[in-house]
């Protein structure tokens, strides 16, 4: 026998809000991506959007590429970073971890924008390269490190390193202390206690830092912007693009549509990385998909 | 058993900023023995544990281990291995993988760590648990993967830091029982930590009560409960009423305005002493054929017997008889010589042994407690 809920129980009116929001800024935006990339500009069903992937397979692929050496590099930056963090001394802890996010709190375009000023031909580095060169009587004619995929790479690292410095710092931290000892109790030495416990039981942190690093890097458009000059284009200047660009290359359809297809591809990398998280789903700490 | 030490800890001191949690251990410990240390929360017994895992380095002092110093031997190269208060199971490795762990770190052959693995699950009664994930497993049955995934790697001591304080009353009765049998089985030496007296009497070849950082006594568990040091051991191992008294001279004593025929000797003409009667060991009589009169404030039926306390002069005494008495009643009491116990007198005289405070629930709040030992003795 069913009774039937009241429509304003305590219940639904504790979860509207969320409810609303979700569907006003998820679920409604969502649905215009979807409806935008399958239509074209009468409004009458296509899958020709669709095909504008073929054009910008290369894009894409470089997009791919960067964002991943640069999951890569912040990793391999990030790792050891956290670890020292957590086996500082507890009241320490928090003022690193404050430094690690003190940049955070200053606006994203500012940090790169500042990246531009140091990197440029005349800028602050080749700069005082010169001044050196030119104390030792050589001719310097400066590095060009602006607008190349180094500097893009060199900003993505800088910005999303704290996100994976984070979720890592928070699983090793939450490791207890006596599973290091048990380890060691056992006969192993510290290589030993790394390789098959700390490393093991912190791959959940691992995965959500990529997933944290990899999804905003390979959609950027302000930073291939700011600091490849234009000369690189990635996928999301080319998204950017195709909204907001010249007034004969608007097309919110095409746009929609490569939203879309980059956004697949995010949840299928994020799914297959997950799997491999399936067994320490326990321990938490992993995005869900 | 032959005096073949094993361990010897001398004169050990450890300090944590300002408190002192050891101060001057000396301990030795046989080939093959069950020794407990047993005592109140923070008295130092999981650090005695930690000096000898190697855990924690003793300020001064020398750790001796088969007549060697091993105070620089790191934890992963002695021959001790630990059982840890909340098993410290590790969560990615399923069962087998956890017991195989130290034979893997040692680079045993995999047919020699899956014969020993199977060896192992038989002693803990385990058998087909092997690819289970060890967070699917009861307390009960993580402690015993905790026990199987020590002794797989043939340590010569075992130190077992309360292993049974998370289990529930059943199971922990029948794991003392296992335990040592495993430990009689394999001949090992055991080094057992708690603050469960019964756990420490029923189990032990040697018991160390411990009190703020200071041995109080070593002993068996008979010497300890028949000779207790001093006010403090006689009160924590089991219950006692303990007195002011005077020795008049070898084998008489006076308390409670009375004076008592003892065994005990050696002590100075009319020195003060304490005096330990245990509860069991007082005889309810008549009032005239009683050595000492009170009157019943009282009774607490027990099961095998009542608990009554009894006013004697304003100091309450516990009684346990299995004659029903009643609030108000007078009553006598009878005191055989060997049912008294006289000990010198120590810092902690007249601390422990009156019951005037006494209530069931009194008793249950001053219980040693887990949670708070484990943060005060993991700082």
């Amino acid at each position: 026998m069913k009774t039937k809920k009241p429509f304003f129980s305590a219940k639904n009116l504790t979860v509207a809000p969320y409810t609303v929001w979700m569907t006003l800024f998820v679920l409604i935006p969502i649905g215009l991506v979807v409806y935008f990339a399958f239509t074209d500009s009468t409004g009458s069903f296509t899958l020709e959007n669709l095909t504008y992937i073929k054009k910008y397979a290369g894009t894409f692929w470089l997009s791919v590429e960067l964002a991943f050496v640069s999951t890569v590099l912040c990793l391999l930056l990030a790792y050891p970073m956290a670890y020292i963090i957590s086996k500082m001394p507890a009241n320490k802890q928090g003022s690193v971890i404050l430094l690690v996010m003190l940049p955070m709190w200053m606006n994203f375009l500012i940090r790169t924008y500042a990246w531009m000023t140091i990197l440029e031909n005349n800028g602050i580095i080749n700069r005082f390269i010169g001044m050196l060169a030119d104390l030792i009587h050589v001719e310097f004619n400066g590095f060009e490190m602006i607008n190349t995929n180094g500097a893009i790479v060199l900003g993505m690292v800088y910005n999303y390193l704290p996100y994976m410095i984070l979720p890592i710092y928070t699983v090793l931290t939450k490791i207890d202390n006596s599973l290091i000892e048990a380890a060691r109790d056992l006969g192993s030495d510290s290589v030993q206690i790394f390789g098959r416990i700390v490393f093991p039981l912190s791959i959940p942190g691992v995965i959500s830092g990529i997933t944290m690093v990899f999804v905003p890097a390979v959609s950027t458009f302000i930073i291939s912007y700011l600091l490849g000059g234009g000369k690189t284009y990635l996928i999301g200047n080319v998204i950017e693009n195709y909204f907001l660009g010249s007034s004969g290359a608007i097309n919110y359809n095409v746009g929609a549509a490569l939203s879309l297809l980059l956004m697949v591809m995010i949840v299928v990398s994020m799914g297959i990385m997950n799997h491999f998280d399936k067994d320490s789903e326990a321990s938490g700490g992993g995005i869900i998909v | 058993m032959e005096n073949n030490v094993l361990i010897d800890l001398k004169n050990i001191c450890v300090s944590f900023g300002d408190d002192q949690i050891l101060k001057s251990i000396n301990l030795y410990i046989r080939d093959g023995e069950f020794l407990t240390l047993l005592g109140p929360s923070g008295c130092g017994k999981t650090t005695t544990l930690r000096v000898i895992a190697g855990f924690q380095s003793p300020d001064t002092g020398d750790v001796v281990f088969e007549g060697k110093r091993i105070n620089d031997v790191p934890a992963h190269k002695r021959q001790v291995n630990t059982i840890f208060q909340r098993y410290a199971l590790f969560p990615h490795l399923n069962v087998y993988d956890n017991i195989a762990f130290g034979l893997r770190i040692k680079k045993e052959k995999e047919n020699v760590i899956a014969e020993r693995v199977t060896e192992m699950l038989s002693l803990v009664n385990l058998k087909g648990f092997e690819r289970r994930a060890v967070s699917s497993l009861s307390g009960g049955q993580q402690q015993r993967v905790a026990i199987a995934r020590a002794l797989a790697v043939r340590p010569k001591v075992l130190l077992l830091d309360e292993p049974l304080g998370a289990l529930d009353l059943k199971l922990r009765k029948d794991m003392q029982v296992e335990l040592k049998k495993i430990q009689q089985s394999l001949g090992i030496t055991f080094i057992y930590v708690t603050h469960d007296q019964e756990e420490a009497l029923s189990m032990s070849d040697t018991i160390v009560v411990m009190d703020n950082g200071v041995i109080q006594q070593i002993g068996s568990p008979t010497d300890i409960y028949n000779e207790p040091k001093n006010a403090f051991v006689a009160d924590f191992i089991g219950e006692s009423n303990i007195v002011d008294g005077v020795m008049l001279k070898d084998c008489v004593v006076e308390f409670s305005g009375h004076r008592f025929e003892c065994l005990d000797k050696g002590f100075a003409e009319n020195e003060d002493v304490d005096v330990v009667v245990r509860p069991e060991d007082v005889d309810v009589v008549a009032t005239d054929k009683g050595m000492l009169k009170g009157i019943v404030t009282s009774v607490t039926f027990k099961g095998v017997h009542y608990e009554i306390i009894v006013d004697i002069g304003g100091f309450k005494w516990m009684i346990q008889t299995t004659d029903k008495q009643d609030v108000g009643d007078k009553i006598g009491l009878f005191i055989e010589p060997d049912a008294i116990h006289i000990m010198k007198k120590s810092e902690y005289s007249g601390k422990y042994g009156d019951f005037s405070s006494f209530s069931e629930e009194f008793d249950e709040l001053s219980q040693p407690d887990l949670v708070a030992e484990d943060s005060e003795d993991e700082n």
